[in-house]
């Protein structure tokens, strides 16, 4: 019994201070983050005050990035592509993806099949499906352009993207090809948590297939909608690989996302700064989608159906 | 007698022994001017190059590699990177002091960074007057203010390729010379269901080269001797007017085009003229099927404007030395002996008429003649312009055109999403932002 009456040692008190062991447990996470998310993110934000070129260093410049970003038709363009483009392809995943989820909730045969087969174009890598959509809206050889024709509907190849809306439509289509998946399997895994048994009991009490959804579906899926809705805004805001391969921002500029001007203007045009600066030009437009989510979703009223 | 690829090979053995006896003192006669290069001890060598579009091209310069190394004992070791990524690899290079020791880049690279790169004035002098001359657009991109700081090394020549039946077709003998014929051409062949394209969308080389020829063969300008913005100009206009009016000849779909999208519509015969690079035709040639293409198919250099003399663009390469290479003589002599004539030519002749000499000498280089085709792209390195002209190059002429503002500028004219007028103002203003810092 001699170790309960040694006074315990220095160390052996920090081990049991919970304050001091918990630091201890955050550090390396801590040290994580501020390696590879804290430091190249103020690296950006610093770089975007800067007339940093690729491989010299730039001198402190204030806003003056920002201020001939402000006057710059390009960037506005691409600002105004870049929130059509999330907007319309969120709310078409959305709605095409809660769709499709509550199809595969329901018994159909080979569901396990289906399910799997759903998941394909999210497994493909973007580039390859990327290349794949950019033959299938060549100027010359669209399979679409050339099934029409056989089929006598259209004279002349569609111009999929050499027409500027033709191109976002474009783009944004083969955006919600790919991101569907996501979306679907997501809320499917939701939905499979609801208890069937509330689904009965409202059959019971007569209601409606509507009724059961907008009253017991809905709000039991809200969190994950808020969740899986916050990745998927922030993936097709960020949305690069599948604009680089179809039309680089063509036809002039039309297509141009704030993360494909920032690269051709950082990386190949050799503008560090500026890149950074239209780069950091996105993360007012991330953080309003993710304190959305958080403050507005995740609402328990919300979730519960109810109004503020 | 026609010299062909063993006359030249027989003929490179004996320049190699005299090579070989001018690193020991033993200076011949001929090459009395020449500097020599004395390998330090124990140099190794790195050489950053892009990805080459024809395997012989690598081939050859792998092979004169070798023979430098057989020679000196420096071994030299060659990284590739895709042509895009070569600009960011070499400039971070530079400037943080460690990497490759030479590089070969594309266009203005070495004007980025001109104070990071050894002075090669000595060996740029030696072999343009041994070589018969630099040609002045590319010796452009390897100077700054009057010293070398690269070594010109190639044009990739772009030049006109068209099916020479659906010319005749047109009721064209011969292909027009001037821009007013050349529309007239390209009317003709609309009108016959034959149409040509051009790119008009962000094809990096391609849409480059066409905006370029545009502007400069009507006598329009980004900017001036001092680097002031002059895109807006009577002569613009000009150019973007003949551009609309081409534009309405063309296959629908071109602003939509990158760099592949026009050898594609070309080798399904949906084009029957466009602008490209000899690989264009050996992609025809390789296949089997595309025989009657590839015996239709002739080149030709894009037609002479206003100004009255053939101007392109074209891809330009250079090769130079860092400072913070620790073999400068080595890489000096590395240098020295890929440029020498039977390396050069062994080199030319391996990249099958796609790299077009720095050096008039190597003008009568037989690959030349072997095959028609080549010919108009034997005139690449002649016609060239640096892309930042009349400007200083450097940061700003490489931010214009990665920014694709010319292209751009043609581009919205011809879909008639603004005004000639407009168009010009908005790439004025744009082209301000680089050059007007």
């Amino acid at each position: 019994m001699t170790a309960t009456t040694k006074p315990p040692s220095a160390l052996v008190a920090l081990t049991r201070n919970n304050t001091f062991l918990g630091f201890m447990f955050l550090l390396p996470a801590a040290v994580f983050l501020l390696c590879f998310l804290t430091y190249p993110l103020g690296l950006g934000v610093w770089l975007g005050f800067t007339d940093a070129k690729i491989g010299r260093d730039g001198v402190f410049i204030g806003l003056d990035n920002y201020k001939a970003l402000a006057s710059d038709s390009v960037f506005w363009m691409a600002v105004y592509n870049t929130v059509l483009y999330t907007f319309i392809a969120s709310v078409l995943k959305f709605g095409l993806g809660l769709w499709l989820a509550l199809i595969l909730n329901e018994n159909l045969p080979f569901k396990s099949f289906f399910r799997a087969i759903i998941l394909l174009p999210w497994v493909v890598p973007t580039v390859l499906s990327a290349l794949a959509f950019w033959w299938i809206y060549d100027a010359q050889f669209s399979i679409l352009s050339w099934s029409l024709i056989k089929l006598g509907l259209i004279d002349t190849p569609i111009n999929f993207l050499g027409d500027p809306n033709n191109a976002r439509a474009s783009v944004i289509a083969a955006n919600v090809w790919r991101g569907i998946p996501f979306v679907a399997i997501s809320l499917l895994a939701g939905l499979q948590t609801i208890p069937q048994s509330l689904h009965e009991a409202a059959s019971l009490d007569g209601a409606t297939g509507w009724q059961r959804f907008r009253f017991i579906t809905l709000p039991m899926l809200t969190p994950i909608i808020a969740v899986v809705m916050t990745f998927s805004v922030l993936f097709t805001f960020t949305d690069f690989q599948l604009i680089y391969v179809l039309t680089k921002g063509g036809p002039v500029n039309a297509t141009h996302l704030m993360a494909t001007l920032s690269f051709q203007r950082g990386i190949p045009g050799g503008q560090l700064g500026e890149g950074a600066a239209i780069a950091v030009a996105m993360i007012p437009f991330l953080l309003a989608s993710i304190l959305f989510s958080f403050f507005g979703l995740q609402r328990r009223k919300w979730q519960q159906g109810g109004q503020d | 007698m026609t010299i062909n690829r063993r006359h030249l090979l027989g003929a490179s053995a004996g320049l190699v022994a005299a090579a070989g006896l001018n690193r020991f003192g033993l200076t011949p006669a001929f090459a009395q001017a020449a500097p020599t290069y004395k390998p330090e001890a124990g140099a190794k060598l790195r050489l950053l190059r892009w990805v080459p579009f024809v395997p012989a091209e690598e081939a050859a310069w792998l092979a004169n590699t070798k023979k430098f190394s057989d020679a000196t004992g420096v071994e030299v070791r060659i990284d590739k990177e895709s042509w895009e990524d070569v600009r960011p690899k070499a400039a971070v290079a530079a400037n943080v002091g460690s990497g490759p020791d030479m590089v070969m880049s594309w266009f203005d690279d070495p004007q980025q960074y001109p104070d990071k790169l050894l002075d090669v004035t000595e060996l740029g002098t030696y072999l343009g007057g041994a070589h018969g001359g630099w040609y002045p657009g590319l010796e452009g991109y390897a100077k700054r203010d009057g010293k070398f700081i690269a070594l010109p090394l190639c044009a990739i020549g772009n030049a006109i390729v068209y099916r020479d039946s659906h010319m005749k077709a047109a009721g064209f003998s011969e292909f027009p010379k001037d821009t007013a014929g050349f529309l007239e051409l390209c009317k003709a062949l609309h009108a016959k269901g034959t149409p040509a394209g051009f790119p008009h969308g962000k094809a990096v080389g391609d849409g480059n080269n066409y905006a370029h020829w545009l502007l400069w063969s009507h006598g329009g300008k980004m900017v001036d001797e001092s680097g002031k913005v002059v895109i807006n100009s009577p002569e613009t206009l000009a150019s973007v007017k003949y551009a609309q009016e081409l534009y309405k000849t063309f296959i629908p779909g071109t602003e939509s085009w990158q760099d592949v999208n026009n050898n594609r519509a070309f080798l399904a015969g949906q084009v029957s003229l466009t602008a490209n690079g000899v690989s264009v035709y050996y992609a025809a040639k390789k296949d089997p099927s595309m025989a009657a293409i590839a015996e239709d198919m002739r080149s030709v250099n894009l037609p002479i404007g206003p100004i009255g003399q053939s101007v392109e663009l074209h891809q330009a390469s250079t090769l130079s030395i860092f400072k913070h290479t620790k073999f400068p003589e080595a890489a000096k002599a590395y240098l020295q002996f890929m440029y020498q004539a039977d390396n050069m030519n062994a080199w030319i002749e391996g990249a099958s008429a796609y790299c077009c000499q720095p050096l008039k000498e190597f003008a009568a280089n037989p690959v030349w003649k072997s095959n028609p085709i080549h010919e108009a792209y034997a005139k690449a390195s002649g016609s060239l312009r640096p892309n930042g002209y009349a400007g200083p190059l450097g940061t700003a002429s490489a931010g214009v055109m990665a920014d694709y503002v010319l292209v751009d500028m043609y581009a919205t004219a011809v879909t008639a999403q603004m005004t000639p007028e407009d168009a010009i103002a908005q790439a004025e203003k744009r082209a301000n932002r680089y050059y007007n810092v």
